[in-house]
């Protein structure tokens, strides 16, 4: 499944790769999967925080090196 | 799941560094999916007139302001995003600002010179009791 949006906050720091996922969820439709690429190393393990509070799909976490990739669903309306 | 979760935030500092933590957290606490209210009062209130954001001496070691330079050398070199951009955020993902109304009288503020497109409403202290009521994270900074 290919994403429908690209978050690429690497180089970014607290908070804003957490800023800038939280907008783009916003912007988002259901059954949208977003793509957040990054290297800051606590924003790894926060995203997917934001994500079960948002009550979200964490379809994946990807590290490779210090980068990490974190793709996101926003689940279908019932 | 957290909607309708609050937190709210009280600015009573206008200090660089502190301004920098109550938005840091109000914006970390708007990407967690809580409401956020931050109610700016006292030397707060201070850094919402026009081009005062980032204008506040560091809490501690501020050395009549090379502290501080040198701070802001260290938060631009670690890519940490600026004051007016954390406060852009603030208000793209829905936070609300609040102004003492009260402090505007004691301190002899204009209103004219808030940036009245950042406020969302002026308040006294009773909004702030209703709305810390219902807030699971409530901060004094």
């Amino acid at each position: 499944m290919s994403a429908s949006k690209n978050v690429d906050v690497l180089g970014e720091t607290c908070p804003v790769p957490l800023v800038e996922t939280r907008k783009a969820v916003r912007k988002a439709s259901p059954g949208d999967v977003i793509e957040v690429v990054g290297n800051h190393p606590e924003s790894k393990e926060e995203i997917p925080m934001a994500v079960d509070e948002l009550g979200l799909e964490l379809l994946e976490i990807k590290e490779k090196g210090d980068k990490w990739k974190i793709r996101i669903k926003i689940p279908e309306e019932d | 799941m957290t909607e309708g979760e609050k937190a709210t935030i009280i600015v009573h500092s206008g200090e660089f560094d502190k301004v920098y933590s109550a938005l840091i957290m109000g914006t970390g606490a708007l990407s967690m999916g809580m409401d956020v209210s931050m109610y700016f009062t006292f030397w707060g209130l201070e850094r919402l007139k026009k081009d005062e954001l980032d204008k506040g001496p560091l809490s501690r070691m501020n050395f009549f302001g090379l502290g501080k330079w040198f701070m802001k050398r260290k938060l631009k070199k670690s890519n940490v995003r600026e004051l007016d951009a954390l406060l852009e955020d603030f208000n793209e993902l829905g936070g609300k600002i609040l102004a003492c109304d009260m402090t505007i009288d004691i301190m002899d503020i204009n209103k004219e010179d808030l940036r009245d497109e950042v406020i969302t409403d002026y308040c006294a202290v009773g909004t702030y009791i209703k709305e810390a009521k219902e807030s699971e994270v409530t901060l004094f900074i």
